[in-house]
């Protein structure tokens, strides 16, 4: 029975990686300048656990194989070098290993979170809300008016709470369902919850964020291929959780500004 | 290290039923109490996620009877979107609090510690009983959820705040169901509390002649580390729950913000913090983690140490990495929050700490791995189910490295990658040395074997079957399925549904295959062939006095001890393995003292 659970161990192992080594299901393309750093990271980290994996579970195997139900009056004995040997070897092997990715992990984390946006980034509000994401666009002063939270009225599309009558700077502004953005130009995207917590996630993009409700934060991306994604939330906002979603339009600049025009003529 | 006659527990052989069965003193009938509660709430947990997964794989499918369970929750048996949620959050709750943190900690160490630290009792027997109803009647009152108001809360095991602190505007269950789910869970803390300070005093101060802190089996270490960090971490939790249980009926604003509008109407809270919570909830959540699992790392170690015929490779270097992955448990709840807001410094400053507390994990693996190194395997449904504990910690280990580094978490979080993730290396592998603690410790416990034929059939289906359910989930997760959805309506995840499939109907025959492990439970409880004292030739205490042991552990005479607890093939011993009661003589340089 031995013998057959370690082969067992060893066809889970080889099993498990298949489908990994093979892609069949992989991360989606990716459409960002900073998703690469991201992407090298992921492949660097799956080579590594996945050799550590692979390593362990076969070592495993072999030692259920070889050391169970031996010959009565077989002596035991200790694995050459002892514990020492093996506490060195996990500070060394796995210390440096972790290390290593913790250091070039920092880096990729940096591409996406240390560095300001450009100044002339196209600023976007995205405001989550049960269960539904709306945009805002600056419109030509490019400024974003207030938002007034007891003026949010969905029944007439006031999703922002924007008091156009005495807020200036809120007359121009775009409001949409959907978020179009040119391609190549960043994003500087200002993240605002209606609510409770929410995140914003477009996998093809490589961002993930979390809306903080009393905290607005900000992501910013440049998207680098024309087409049409989903943008999904990821945070546990309540029943219609699974359904809270929008589309997310990268277009050609040319394109983009034909958009926003129309947008701003049916504001 | 005292003599235990000044500590002997004060209170006699009970004679009535209801002192000797129900309101006990005895550790003994406390871990027998706390695995039956354990039990009934892991069936009940896995009849939620059977539920959950039918409805994953085959969304429209009519299960029969579940609008008996809630008539607005499952209308003509199908579910609604808020009740999978509510199934989904009670499936977590049940499982992390009543079956994780209670079988391997609560139920093992009570009835096993203070018999392998040669104790009569715990020191508190009365804060021990207190303990345990105090848990039982947390699990009524996350229980009750279920038949009162709008159901259970939706907000998932983790109680996210707001959603969790503006009351039922916010959707079904979200209400009395918060308010019930936060008040059981720091009933809970309360009984878990009183339990570790047992647990800790058991272990420093209850101690028989001889048997100094090293010479404590590994297990007996795991359930003393598990404990303090049970006094830390659940410290916390309790009032983060009475804080939230504040927001809801004392108008509190301690996790809502000002100006939030749900329905149309701004919420009169204001000043408050949401990501205040995510930092109280995974101060506790990480630890937690390790609450889960650590007593698997001890009841493992054991069961192998006897069945490979040999001691672990350094019993020290294993309690010093089971200390390590406690105090590193601190000090990387943030990895949690990777995406939630908190300063992006911060993810960067929990990133180190989570990658470095592989190193004691990896230490714990390679020290098991050199230990099998030359050793006289046996195997039996409990060592069988200790090397799949191995087998399933590896796996679900090495998806740690992805989930500590915040740009991959980027890509990761909230996925069903995580899902597999902690599944397989907290749960599995936590179910595993609940399963091995089991198949090991019942002829001690009841008095009669188990069926070891029906135990392997049971290790076979359990082993498979649970690699069948969670790898695919690293796969769904790495292509971007979203956890905590009840359908999968974006263009992205549709082809992901067949996937979907295959889990459930493996976590369908999987946990069929526990059938198995209750019907050899309860048959050999009633039927199993009689134990003898010391049926797998072990050595530590609880294999050297009298099966089931008698009230007060050991008789007339309390043990004393001359031995480190795993003697076994010792040059020069007359027999294979010295028990630590022995008083026979020889010179092993390896011995601790």
């Amino acid at each position: 029975m031995a013998k057959i659970f370690a082969v067992t161990i060893v066809l889970i192992a080889i099993g498990s990686a298949i489908p990994i080594v093979m892609h069949t299901w992989h991360l989606p393309e990716d459409i960002s300048t900073h998703g690469p750093l991201i992407d090298e990271q992921y492949g660097d980290t799956m080579a590594e656990a996945g050799i550590s994996f692979l390593a362990s579970q076969i070592l495993l195997a072999f030692f259920i194989w070889r050391f169970s139900n031996v010959k009565p009056g077989t002596k035991t004995r200790n694995f050459p070098g002892g514990a020492m040997g093996l506490v060195i070897a996990a500070f060394l092997l796995v210390g440096t290993e972790v290390l290593a990715l913790g250091v070039f992990g920092a880096k990729a984390w940096a591409s996406v979170y240390f560095t300001p946006p450009a100044a002339d980034a196209l600023p976007v509000q995205v405001q989550a809300g049960q269960f539904a994401f709306y945009f805002r666009y600056t419109g030509p002063d490019g400024k974003f008016g207030p938002i007034h939270p007891d003026q949010i009225n969905e029944a007439n599309a006031n999703f922002f709470g924007l008091d156009t009558t005495h807020d200036q700077d809120s007359k121009d502004d775009i409001v949409t369902a959907e978020m179009a953005i040119p391609v190549n130009r960043e994003v500087h995207l200002l993240m605002h919850s209606k609510d409770v917590g929410h995140s914003f996630f477009v996998p093809e993009l490589r961002v993930q964020q979390d809306f903080v409700p009393g905290l607005d934060l900000s992501v910013h991306f440049t998207a680098t291929k024309v087409g049409k994604y989903e943008i999904v939330c990821t945070q546990l906002c309540g029943l219609g959780h699974y359904n809270m979603k929008a589309y997310l339009e990268v277009m050609s600049p040319g394109d983009y500004d034909n958009w926003i025009k129309q947008q701003a003529a049916l504001q | 290290m005292h003599d235990t006659s000044a500590h002997a527990a004060q209170h006699g052989a009970p004679t009535s039923f209801i002192r000797k069965h129900i309101f006990s003193l005895d550790h003994k009938v406390i871990g027998k109490q706390y695995y039956a509660l354990a039990l009934v709430a892991v069936v009940w947990g896995m009849v939620l996620s059977w539920i959950m997964r039918i409805h994953l794989g085959y969304a429209n499918f009519a299960i029969p009877g579940l609008h008996l369970l809630s008539a607005n929750g499952a209308p003509g048996n199908i579910m609604t979107p808020e009740y999978y949620l509510q199934l989904m959050t009670m499936h977590g709750t049940i499982m992390v609090f009543f079956v994780l943190t209670t079988a391997p900690f609560a139920a093992f160490g009570n009835f096993f510690l203070p018999i392998q630290v040669g104790a009569e009792d715990m020191p508190f027997p009365h804060f021990n009983m207190m303990s345990f109803w105090v848990t039982f009647v947390a699990f009524l009152v996350l229980v009750s959820s279920f038949f009162v108001g709008d159901g259970p809360t939706l907000g998932g095991w983790t109680q996210y705040a707001p959603l969790s602190a503006v009351g039922s505007v916010s959707g079904p269950g979200q209400g009395l169901g918060v308010v019930l789910w936060a008040a059981s869970i720091a009933i809970f803390c309360v009984g878990q509390l009183l339990g570790s300070l047992n647990f800790i005093t058991t272990t420093l101060d209850m101690r028989t002649k001889g048997m100094s802190l090293m010479r404590l089996p590994l297990s007996a270490w795991a359930w003393f580390v598990t404990s303090v960090m049970g006094l830390t971490a659940f410290a916390v939790l309790m009032p983060a729950c009475i804080l939230l249980i504040l927001d809801h009926v004392a108008g509190t604003s301690f996790f809502v913000p000002s100006n939030l509008v749900i329905n149309g109407e701004v919420l009169p809270h204001s000043g408050g913090s949401t990501l205040l919570w995510q930092h109280l909830f995974w101060f506790f959540g990480h630890p937690e983690v390790y609450i889960a699992i650590v007593p698997g790392l001890g009841i493992v170690s054991h069961v192998l140490i006897t069945n490979m015929r040999k001691p672990m490779l350094s019993h020290r270097v294993l309690i010093y990495s089971m200390g390590a992955l406690a105090v590193l448990s601190y000090m990387v709840y943030g990895h949690h929050m990777f995406v939630s807001g908190m300063n992006p410094f911060s993810s960067l400053a929990f990133s180190f700490p989570t990658l470095i507390i592989t190193i004691p994990s990896t230490i714990v693996v390679l020290i098991w791995l050199g230990s099998l190194y030359g050793s006289k395997l046996r195997i039996n449904s409990a060592s069988l189910f200790a090397l799949g504990f191995i087998s399933m910690f590896i796996s679900g280990g090495v998806s740690g490295f992805f989930l500590a580094q915040p740009s991959i978490d980027i890509m990761l979080h909230a996925t069903y990658f995580v899902v597999g993730h902690f599944h397989l290396v907290m749960a599995v592998a936590a179910i595993f040395g609940i399963f091995s603690g089991t198949y090991f410790w019942f002829p001690k416990m009841r008095g009669r074997m188990m069926n070891e034929t029906l135990g392997k059939l049971h290790f076979w289906l359990t082993f498979v079957g649970a690699y069948c359910i969670f790898m695919p989930f690293h796969y769904l997760g790495i292509a971007g399925n979203v956890r905590r959805y009840q359908a999968f309506t974006d263009d992205y995840l549709i082809p992901l549904i067949p996937v979907h499939k295959f889990i459930t109907i493996a976590a369908l025959l999987t946990g069929l295959a526990q059938v198995i492990f209750l019907y050899n439970l309860f048959h050999s409880y009633f039927k199993g062939a009689p134990a003898s004292d010391n049926p797998w030739e072990a050595t530590s205490l609880e294999w050297s006095t009298a099966t089931p042991p008698p009230h007060n552990n050991f008789g007339d005479k309390m043990p004393v001890v001359y031995h480190d607890p795993y003697q076994y093939n010792v040059e020069g011993a007359s027999t294979e393995f010295v028990m630590q009661t022995s008083p026979e003589q020889y010179n092993n340089p390896h011995e601790e003292k």
